[in-house]
C-alpha cells in the first residue's frame, strides 16, 4: 500500500515522538492521518500500519472499534455533525438535527447515495457556550440558525 | 484571533488576557506580553521552589476534580531512574465545556511555558499535548507553536543557555469522552483502547509508559506561568482560601450572553448569571444550574446563590467540575434532560465494567420509557435505585458522573416525572402490599 510523500513524512516524524521500542503510540494519530488520505479504515490500511508498527491486524482493528471518529466505512466527502448533547439541546441542537435528517434524506451514520454528504448525531464537541454547534468536516459553525443550516448544507456542492 | 464572544467588564483577565489580540497565537505577540518570564524566572529556582511557589498558589486542577496542582506535582519521584514526563490533557469533552479549546486556539505558547514550568520541577524531558481528535484545527495551531519555540530556543536541548532540554509533542484522540479519564488517556497516548487502568499507582508514579507522568489539564498548565509571574500569594489572593486565583467559566444554555468569561474563584454564581451573562433568556424565570459539566448534579434556583469555589459548591452539593456552566430557564424539561444526559454517558462507557454497562444502558432505557410516555411509577424509584447502587462501584468515575446527575434531577424533579406517568393510560396502580 502507498500513500503520498506528505503523509509518509508524517508517519516518518511520528514514529519518533515517542520513546525508544513504544512506537505502538503512533498507532493513533497515524490511524487518524490516514484516514483523511485513505478514506476509511480498510483492511489494507490496517495491515500496512500493523506491519509498520509490529503489530497484527487484529490489534489494530481492535483498537480501530474503540474510537468513534475511526470509520471503516467512508463517511460522505462532507461528513456533517450535528451536536445535540445538554448545551445545544437547550438552545436547538436537537431540532437542528432533525431538520438536517429531512432536508439531506439521511440518519445517523448514513451516507448520501453519490458519497457526497453523510450525517451524525455527535456528543458535545466544545462549542456549548456558542451553542448550537454543527461541524462540517473539521469545521465549526457556531450559533447555527435553521435558516444557517440550510445554506451551510445548500453549499455541500462536488 | 477573533473572539466567540464579548468579553466582559467583570473578569479579571489573568490567563486569557491575551486572547482576542493580533497574531496571538504567534510567539512574537507572546513575548511582546510577559511570555516566557517565568520560565526565565524558573530557570534560576530550585524544583522544589517552583513547587513551592505552586503549592502557595492554591491553584487547583481545571479538569475536573479539583485536585491541589502542588502537592500532585510533588508527588512525582524525583530521584526515580525512569525517564519522566508531562501530559497534557486537552481532550476537553465533558458536556458543557469549551474553554481548553480558546487556551490553545489563542495563546499556544502559555501552554508550554506552562509545562516547562512543569518539566523543571519534576525534571521531565519530554511530553505531549493529548488534543480531542475533533480539535483537528488546534492540532495545527499548536504544532506551529511548537515549532516556533524550537527554534526560538525555547523548547529541545540547552534552554535558556542551561543544561535543561525540553521536547513536546502533540498526540490526537480519535473520539471517546473516556480518554479524558487520566488513566484511559494514557493508555491512549500507549496506541490501546481507552480503557482505564487500575489505581493506585497514579500516573505521577507510574503513567505514560509506566514511567512518572505529570498529567494535568490545559488551564492547570496554562495557569503556572502567571503564578511565577506575579508570585503564588498574590495569586492566592485573587480567589478564596483554598481555591486560589481565577479560572475561565463556560457559560452555556439560557442566558442572553453565553460564553467562556475569567472570573476569580469565588465569584457569585448569581451574578455571574445575571451581570456577566446578561440574565436568564427571554425575560424568563430562573430553573435550574448544571454548575461543572454535565456530571456535576444540577442546583435549583433557589441552590445557587452561592460563590463558584470549589468547596462552596460542594458544600451545595455539587461541583465547580470542568466549569462548564449550563443554565436552564423555566421552561426546561428535566426529564428530557436526565435522558439526553444519560444517553451520552450510556454512549461513552467503555464497557469494561458491568455496574456502568449495563447500569448506563438500563438506566437509558428506562428514562427513555418515561419520556415516551410509558413509563410507570415503579420506573421512577428503580431509576434513582440503580443510579444510587452505580455509586462507588464503578471502575473508574465515569460510573459516578452518570449517576450524580441521575440521581438530583430525579430528586430535585420527581413532580415532572411523575406527571409523565400520569399522562400514560396504561400506567399500573400503585401496588398494594398485602404482607
Ligand atoms: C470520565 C472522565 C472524563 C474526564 N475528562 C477530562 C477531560 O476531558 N479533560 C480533563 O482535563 N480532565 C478530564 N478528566 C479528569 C482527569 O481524569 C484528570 O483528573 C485531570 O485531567 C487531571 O488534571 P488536573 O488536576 O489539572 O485537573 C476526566 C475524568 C473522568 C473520570
Ligand atoms: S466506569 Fe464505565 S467508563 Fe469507567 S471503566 Fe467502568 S465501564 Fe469503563
Ligand atoms: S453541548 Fe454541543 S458543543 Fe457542547
Amino acid at each position: 500500500m502507498t500513500f503520498s510523500p506528505e503523509l509518509e513524512a508524517k508517519f516518518a516524524d511520528l514514529i519518533t515522538h515517542y520513546p525508544e521500542g513504544r512506537q505502538r503510540a503512533a498507532l493513533i494519530p497515524m490511524l487518524m492521518f490516514g484516514q483523511e488520505e485513505v478514506g476509511s479504515i480498510t483492511n489494507e490500511f490496517m495491515a500496512e500500519v500493523a506491519r509498520r508498527l509490529g503489530l497484527t491486524p487484529m490489534q489494530v482493528d481492535e483498537v480501530v472499534g474503540y474510537y468513534s471518529m475511526l470509520h471503516k466505512k467512508p463517511m460522505g466527502k462532507y461528513h456533517v455533525q450535528v451536536c445535540t448533547n445538554v448545551a445545544c439541546m437547550l438552545r436547538g441542537g436537537a431540532e437542528l438535527y432533525d431538520q438536517a435528517c429531512h432536508k439531506l434524506g439521511l440518519g445517523h451514520k448514513e451516507v448520501s447515495a453519490d458519497g457526497l454528504v453523510s450525517l451524525e448525531e455527535v456528543e458535545c464537541m466544545g462549542a456549548c457556550s456558542w451553542a448550537p454547534a454543527v461541524q462540517v468536516n473539521f469545521d465549526f459553525h457556531h450559533e447555527v440558525t435553521a435558516d444557517q443550516l440550510d445554506t451551510i448544507l445548500e453549499g455541500l456542492k462536488k | 484571533m477573533k473572539l466567540f464572544n464579548e468579553p466582559s467588564p467583570l473578569e479579571t483577565k489573568i490567563i486569557s488576557f491575551r486572547f482576542g489580540l493580533e497574531n496571538s497565537a504567534s510567539i512574537d505577540t507572546y513575548l511582546a506580553n510577559d511570555g516566557y518570564q517565568a520560565l526565565r524566572k524558573a530557570l534560576a529556582m530550585t524544583p522544589d521552589d517552583i513547587i513551592n511557589e505552586v503549592k502557595a498558589s492554591n491553584l487547583r486542577g481545571r479538569g475536573g476534580a479539583g485536585f491541589p496542582t502542588g502537592m500532585k506535582w510533588s508527588f512525582v519521584p524525583r530521584a526515580s531512574e525512569k525517564p519522566k514526563y508531562i501530559v497534557v490533557n486537552a481532550d476537553e469533552s465533558e458536556p458543557g465545556t469549551c474553554k481548553d479549546r480558546l487556551l490553545i486556539q489563542h495563546d499556544p505558547h502559555q501552554l508550554i511555558e506552562g509545562c516547562l514550568l512543569g518539566a523543571l520541577a519534576v525534571g521531565a524531558k519530554k511530553g505531549w499535548v493529548y488534543i480531542r481528535g475533533e480539535y483537528n484545527y488546534l492540532i495545527h495551531i499548536m504544532d506551529k507553536a511548537i515549532a516556533e519555540a524550537y527554534k526560538h530556543g525555547y523548547l529541545g536541548k540547552n534552554i535558556g543557555g542551561t543544561d535543561f532540554s525540553f521536547d513536546l509533542y502533540t498526540h490526537t484522540g480519535a473520539g471517546a469522552y473516556e480518554c479524558g479519564e487520566e488513566s484511559a488517556l494514557l493508555e491512549s497516548l500507549e496506541g490501546k483502547r481507552g480503557v482505564p487502568r487500575i489505581r493506585p499507582p497514579f500516573p505521577a508514579v507510574s503513567g505514560a509508559f509506566q514511567s512518572p507522568t505529570l498529567l494535568n489539564n490545559v488551564e492547570t498548565f496554562s495557569s503556572v506561568p502567571a503564578i511565577l509571574r506575579m508570585g503564588g500569594q498574590a495569586y492566592a489572593d485573587l480567589g478564596v482560601p483554598k481555591s486560589g486565583g481565577t479560572r475561565l467559566v463556560c457559560m452555556s444554555g439560557h442566558v442572553n450572553k453565553p460564553g467562556v468569561y475569567e472570573v476569580p474563584l469565588g465569584f457569585p454564581m448569581m451574578k455571574f448569571i445575571n451581570e456577566v451573562g446578561g440574565g436568564v433568556w427571554k425575560g424568563r424565570a430562573l430553573k435550574a444550574v448544571i454548575p461543572g459539566g454535565s456530571s456535576s448534579p444540577l442546583l435549583k434556583s433557589e441552590e445557587c446563590d452561592i460563590p463558584m469555589d470549589y468547596d462552596s459548591i460542594a458544600k451545595a452539593g455539587s461541583m465547580l467540575g470542568s466549569g462548564g456552566l449550563m443554565v436552564m430557564d423555566e421552561t426546561t424539561d428535566m426529564v428530557k434532560v436526565a435522558l439526553r444526559i444519560m444517553r451520552f454517558y450510556q454512549h461513552e462507557s467503555c464497557g469494561w465494567c458491568i455496574p456502568c454497562r449495563e447500569g448506563t444502558t438500563w438506566l437509558k432505557k428506562m428514562l427513555q420509557r418515561v419520556s415516551d410516555g410509558h413509563g410507570q411509577t415503579r420506573d421512577i424509584d428503580l431509576i434513582g435505585d440503580l443510579a444510587q447502587n452505580m455509586m462507588g462501584r464503578t471502575f473508574c468515575p465515569l460510573g459516578d458522573a452518570a449517576a450524580m446527575p441521575t440521581i438530583a434531577i430525579v430528586k430535585k424533579y420527581r413532580n415532572e416525572f411523575e406527571e409523565y406517568v400520569a399522562r400514560n393510560p396504561f400506567a399500573a396502580p400503585e401496588l398494594v402490599s398485602i404482607a
